[in-house]
């Protein structure tokens, strides 16, 4: 009846989780609790979790990366406090199988629900309104994305209190990862967490693509669009080109461990090495689908705050599409050690190099944004240009891992760990809390608290080198990742400095969730409010409508006339706006429950499948299909804004920005 | 004059390249053997050919922002300059040539240390051949032409270029010794090759460089580089054990153990090897010499095949 679901397989054993379970579960009954004392559950229903707003879905994005990335964290912290107390006969708390769950968990919830999620949250914001549309290409299926992210996310962490998570890194290796190796359920939850949210984040690049192509305001020709929505457009086009490889190598895995074929098997004619191909021609790509939106989020703050165009804007578009195209031929940099000959590696090597290029001009052209401006040290130019500082270390380190010879004593090492988090977090992090401060009174029409934002950087930024400097140079002593144990004299310092590293980015995230916490609290303050829109006095078109934006966005869409169309209209007093009409009925889309009915059955049907209950997965399938069809079927999808309504909510800016004015 | 002038410099940016990495015993950068040795150069020599746009960078970074901040009135502002031909040419310029400068190096090492590529010494000095096979979670370290076979113990003669054929009889690793230089994967049913020698005696750490599971923290081995007449006594060692690795005993080591103690085979069956590699390829190997695919007799042909 459940498969080979047992009560055994709830770990009642493990202390850490239990009490990780009860804490979870307090919260949770707190919160649903919370919204049932406050009658909040229709509001939360109609307004949010079928929403098809595109900064709506944006919001909720932000909330699962934010609940990923304290799930990860706490993965991280204690990985390093086992790594500064397992040392010399003594076992450490976390017993291998414990541990090895941990690492595994810790770098697919970062990158997938983690890192993707708060990407996906800044395009779903940022483009729409930066382009002057009225939403997404696609907005059902936008909402349908978010929720397969979300479902996939619940699935990992039900794999905490439920069997177990996958034993064999974020990637999964076969062999190791096959039934031979590994027979119990973690693989499986992972398999069945990557093809769903695998499946989120594809439908993501087609609509971003499809909206970024289609959908730009009058006049937006290729050239003119801000540097934030052609990172989108690049990484929306690696999305689409690198994730089906993803889905396919990891259904391969899936059709090995379901139905016992032997596509990277020992035996069988399988080939370990075909999936690591095909797990890194995604792989690759995907730090710079990652990264790109990142580079993105600097291009649009440093020019911001320094009162000053971005320089070399066409040099940058060329670079980010350099790096596009490049990303695909590089991915064997990840196996250079399996043994090619020295001309693949060579050219793998060499092209790996020739990334840094674009890369280096893309700083360049921060660097001299601020030449000759007037920097403001806002707490968002804090991340950009703590970032920059970081970002150019690790391109250094990742330079030097890309000539193939020196790789072959460095791979697999911990100067590996330390020059892919030097690149992640100094990169895409440092980047999407720097968007995430740059555009939050956008998004709720109050700004975020800047000491706390300082204070959050700080603790990041000195904690980053504290926990990754110790690695580079244990990467240089020898120190393989993925160690559980040790008994090397000379180690143990260095973890040890590695942990109080760990631990002042914990005091960064706690910052971080202080700031939010006092932000709200003080949103009434006026000097917090952001009643013109434009708090920052920014130049691309997100900034001319009002804070928080209507649903509608734009009233009347916007003509844009030169780069930085915002700006450009300030500065030779055009309204961009339009105020005061005429105002026509605007077309927008209905809220829809299918997106999350879809997520549901999926999670479902996840969820039989790696448990074997087959009569449940036959009617979570059968749920899938029927919403799907019942979506489709549906006529009513569509309603009016009435033109009034639009002139009741475009009226009441104005006067809002009258009073401004005459302040 | 000038002459003396160049040379201090010389030997001042010689040191310095070097006092960061003096005194320090950290394995990879403090190598026992000319692979080693080569490679801590190339990471030397690489960085800092990148720290001449790194270091630059990092000052203008905070010299820009610092200058140029908002409360300097002092400072020129230029609110609409946004393009220079001359910056452009340079910033991509002056990368571009430290990429081709690496590209060149890189192609050169990518050939010159090939881990397969024989090391200069074979062309004198008659390689030893060790088979390597890592099993879930030891090192079975087999040597063809002695015929004896370890565990968890590797020691090789200094001085004597090492010529190691390594696979996996379970899931994959990465064969590494720090101290040497270059690591590679180890896999079922392939055979990766690579070249090392030790040029000092000691004992060094010897590891997997690729997550392969549970026992994977233990799976490592002690790399004993001695004379050549303690390389001959150690020989001796092993062939006194009482132990033999054959198809009984085989599956029991192949079986998988956690934190194996390090163990002697006076005798093992010729085409161990060989018979590992081919179970995964219908019985078929490649034969080192002449590459062509070759039918292994095997005396173990009922060996447990793991499923």
């Amino acid at each position: 009846m459940l498969g080979r679901l047992s009560f055994a397989d709830i770990p009642l054993d493990v202390p850490i989780l239990v009490g990780t379970f009860l804490g979870v579960a307090v919260m949770g009954i707190a919160v649903l609790g919370l919204v049932t004392y406050y009658g909040k559950w229709g509001y939360l229903w109609k307004e949010w979790l079928t929403s098809v707003d595109h900064k709506r879905l944006a919001v909720m994005y932000v909330v699962v990366a934010l609940l990923a990335l304290v799930r990860g964290f706490a993965d991280a912290i204690m990985m390093r406090t086992q790594l500064a107390l397992a040392y010399a006969g003594n076992p450490g708390y976390l017993p291998p199988h414990h541990y090895d769950q941990i690492f595994s968990a810790h770098g697919t919830i970062m990158i997938f629900f983690m890192a993707m999620a708060f990407m996906t949250a800044l395009f779903n914001f940022v483009v729409p309104l930066q382009i002057g549309a009225r939403d997404v290409a696609f907005p059902f299926l936008n909402n349908l994305s978010f929720w397969m992210t979300a479902v996939a996310f619940a699935l990992v962490n039900v794999s905490l209190f439920i069997g177990e998570f996958s034993q064999c890194g974020w990637l999964a290796y076969p062999p190791l990862s096959e039934t031979q190796f590994s027979p119990g359920v973690g693989v499986d939850y992972y398999i069945w967490a990557i093809q769903i949210s695998g499946v989120g984040t594809l439908l993501t690049g087609v609509n971003f693509f499809v909206t970024i192509v289609k959908m730009r305001a009058p006049g937006m020709t290729w050239m003119k669009m801000p540097v934030f929505t052609w990172t989108a457009f690049c990484s929306s086009v690696l999305i689409m080109v690198s994730f089906p490889v993803l889905t396919v190598a990891v259904a391969l895995l899936g059709l090995d461990r379901y139905f016992g074929m032997h596509f990277f098997t020992n035996d069988g004619g399988g080939n370990q090495m075909l999936y690591l191909n095909m797990i890194w021609a995604w792989g690759h790509p995907e730090v710079y689908i990652l990264v790109i939106p990142a580079f993105g989020v600097f291009s649009e703050v440093v020019p911001a705050f320094s009162r000053k165009p971005l320089f070399g804007y066409a040099t940058m578009v060329y670079a980010t599409c350099a790096i596009m195209v490049l990303s695909f031929v590089v991915w064997v940099h990840h196996f250079f050690t399996m043994g090619a000959g020295a001309d693949v590696n060579a050219f793998f090597g060499i092209a790996t190099m020739i990334i840094s290029i674009p890369t280096g001009v893309k700083l360049f052209n921060w660097l001299f944004t601020m030449y000759k401006g007037r920097v403001e040290f806002h707490a968002t130019m804090y991340w950009a240009i703590g970032f920059m500082i970081t970002f150019t270390i690790g391109g250094m380190t990742g330079v030097m891992m890309a000539i193939p010879a020196a790789d072959f004593v460095l791979h697999n090492s911990l100067f590996l760990i330390a020059h892919f988090h030097n690149v992640i977090i100094g990169g895409v992090y440092f980047g999407y809390i720097c968007g995430m401060n740059f555009w939050f009174p956008k998004v709720f029409g109050f700004k975020l608290n800047e000491a706390w934002g300082k204070r959050a950087f700080w603790c990041w930024f000195v904690g980053f080198y504290f926990a990754f400097v110790p690695l580079y140079v244990l990467g240089f002593e020898g120190m393989t990742r993925r160690l559980n144990h040790y008994d090397n004299a000379q180690w143990h310092p260095w973890l040890l400095i590695a942990e109080v590293g760990a631990v002042m980015i914990m005091f960064g995230i706690v910052c971080q969730v202080t700031q939010l916490y006092v932000s709200v609290r003080d949103m009434k303050l006026a000097e917090n409010r952001d009643e013109t829109g434009d708090p920052w006095n920014a130049r691309s078109l997100e900034w001319s409508t009002s804070s928080p934006p209507p649903p509608y966005n734009f009233a009347i869409v916007p003509h844009v006339h030169e780069l930085d169309a915002f700006m450009h209209d300030k500065e030779n007093g055009i309204d961009t706006r339009q105020a005061g009409g005429p105002y026509q009925p605007i077309h927008m889309p209905k809220n829809t429950v299918a997106g999350f009915f879809v997520g549901a059955f999926s999670f479902v049907l996840g969820f039989a499948a790696i448990w074997y209950i087959w009569w449940l997965a036959v009617i979570a399938l059968v749920g899938i299909f029927a919403t799907v069809i019942a979506r489709s079927a549906n006529q009513d999808v569509d309603y009016y804004i009435p033109a009034e309504e639009v002139a009741r909510i475009e009226n009441e800016h104005t006067r809002k920005l009258m009073a401004q004015a005459a302040e | 004059m000038r002459n003396k002038y160049l040379k201090g410099t010389a030997r001042l940016a010689g040191l310095a390249s070097v006092l960061p990495l003096a005194g320090c015993d950290w394995d990879v950068l403090d190598p026992k053997g000319p692979v080693g040795d080569q490679l801590k150069h190339l990471i030397v020599e690489s960085t800092i050919a990148m720290l001449i746009v790194v270091v630059p960078t990092i000052i203008m970074v905070c010299y820009f922002a610092w200058k140029y901040r908002a409360s300097n009135t002092e400072a020129e502002y230029l609110p609409k300059w946004s393009h220079s031909n001359k910056i452009e040419v340079a910033i991509w310029g002056i990368p571009t040539l430290i990429i081709i400068f690496l590209a060149v190096i890189t192609y050169q090492t990518c050939h010159s240390l090939d881990p397969y590529r024989p090391l200069d010494a074979e062309a004198t000095t008659k390689p030893l051949e060790v088979e390597v096979v890592a099993l879930d979670w030891k090192w079975l370290f087999i040597y063809p032409n002695e015929g004896i076979a370890t565990v968890n113990q590797l020691a090789i003669p200094v001085n004597t270029p090492v010529h190691f054929v390594i696979t996996s009889d379970a899931v994959m690793n990465s064969f590494f010794i720090p101290r040497l230089g270059s690591m590679i994967y180890a896999m079922a049913g392939m055979q990766t090759q690579l070249h090392l020698m030790a040029t000092e005696a000691g004992d060094y750490l010897g590891e997997s460089a690729n997550y392969s599971g549970r026992g994977f923290s233990d799976m490592k081995f002690r790399t004993l580089a001695m004379p050549q007449d303690q390389y001959a006594a150690w020989v001796e060692k092993v062939r006194s054990s009482s132990d033999q690795l054959d198809d009984q005993t085989y599956p029991r080591l192949a079986a998988p153990s956690e934190a194996e103690p390090v163990k002697y085979y006076a005798h093992v069956e010729p085409n161990l090897f060989d018979e590992i590699v081919a179970k995964y390829n219908n019985g078929m190997v490649m034969d080192k010499s002449t590459g062509k695919m070759i039918h292994v007799q095997s005396a173990m042909s009922d060996m447990n095949m793991k499923e």
